[in-house]
């Protein structure tokens, strides 16, 4: 049993932790009983997401109170997103101390790729978990330390569907889309783009060789999500990097801002 | 196939309240499913038998009350229903549609004995 939570069994498997997780008990129920025809009703009116919900918000105190900008990278598999992540981290190493969570149901070969790059990482593996909760996070922050006014990235398992649900805690979940994918999935996977702050597309080198409409996809991100941000750009060309980089910084400057401003609150 | 974790969080909420509430065995549940909630029905009944499954509510009957999505245009400044995020506005066909409610994932009630 871990001794953190109390949590116990579950199919989870996170790198530096020696045992495997599910979710935990600690919530309670408020309501009153009343008697009803066959068996007795009792009123409950308590949120399915309560309980990771309640992890993720002691993911975010803690990442607001380290400083550390924390990003939940999400996207279809294929989209680039772990050649994204080590192209990010490449450009960012000298300048800020870096980690990253990784997420798949199987292998820790993604966690190899981001060590390579001087980058310390944790794998997180679902087993037949179709995405990252805030307490699989919590657990996976306390094995891997990250430094206070940093910058933490979170690459979730690769799906378009199942992780929108879920928050961890992060400051803005960043939605990666490639233009060898259709232009309408912001319509096709309204949820996801939804709950993303930021789009990245990704692969544009590639715009010559396909029929991919960008301001098309635009437009159907913006009619599921007004709010949402995009940024045109190819990990593996360098074109638009710069553009991702300056957001990474504002953003990382904001969240140091957040930890002062609490502080003298 | 989050809807089996969503089900093992509604199991968490049922244990709970049979310990508070004292009952043994849970007959129904009530769901309350936001219209924009990021679940599928069809796949949530298929999680639920599963999920409950020699616990205390094995066999119990999940009834999933389905609540619309709201939103008003910022165009006619209507209030409209819509199915998912990306519909328009039912009443003028703009696209600029605030979101307001119907994103809800509850357990609302239930009938134990």
């Amino acid at each position: 049993m871990c001794t953190t939570c109390g949590c116990g069994n579950g199919e989870t498997l996170i790198e530096g932790h020696m045992h495997d997780h599910a979710r935990d008990h600690h919530h309670h129920t408020h309501g009153h009983t009343h008697d009803h025809a066959s068996g007795r009703m009792v009123q409950v009116e308590q949120d399915i997401l309560a309980i990771n919900d309640r992890y993720a918000e002691s993911n975010r105190s803690y990442f607001v109170d380290n400083s550390i900008l924390t990003l939940n990278l999400v996207s279809s598999p294929g989209s680039g997103k772990t050649t994204l992540l080590t192209s990010t981290l490449s450009a960012l190493k000298d300048e800020f101390p870096l980690s990253v969570i990784e997420g798949d149901q199987q292998t820790s070969q993604d966690a190899e790729r981001i060590r390579a790059t001087g980058v310390k990482a944790v794998q997180i593996n679902t087993g037949k978990g179709c995405h990252l909760d805030a307490h699989m996070v919590g657990h996976a922050v306390q094995t891997l330390a990250p430094e206070e006014d940093s910058m933490l990235f979170i690459e979730n398992v690769g799906n378009l569907v199942c992780p929108a649900a879920f928050d961890l805690g992060e400051a803005h979940k960043v939605v990666i889309l490639s233009v060898t994918e259709g232009e309408d999935k912001p319509l096709k996977y309204p949820d996801m783009f939804h709950a993303a702050d930021l789009m990245l597309l990704n692969k544009t080198d590639l715009l010559p060789y396909l029929d991919f409409d960008v301001d098309l996809c635009i437009g159907y991100a913006r009619r599921v999500n007004p709010d949402i941000k995009v940024l045109q750009l190819s990990a593996t060309k360098g074109d638009g990097m710069d553009a991702w980089m300056s957001w990474l910084r504002d953003e990382h400057q904001l969240q140091s801002g957040q930890e002062t401003v609490v502080a003298q609150g | 196939m989050h809807e089996m974790s969503l089900c093992e969080s509604v199991l968490q909420i049922l244990e709970e309240s049979a310990h508070k509430q004292e009952f043994s065995s849970v007959k129904r549940v009530w769901l309350e499913i936001g219209m924009l909630s990021c679940v599928e029905p069809e796949a949530m009944r298929f999680s639920f038998d599963a999920v409950m499954k020699g616990t205390l509510a094995d066999g119990a009957k999940l009834e999933l009350l389905r609540v619309p999505g709201e939103a008003k245009c910022l165009a006619c400044l209507q209030n409209v229903e819509v199915q998912q995020y990306g519909d328009l506005c039912s009443a003028c066909g703009n696209s600029r549609l605030e979101i307001s409610g119907g994103d809800q994932l509850r357990v609302k009630e239930l009938e134990v004995v």
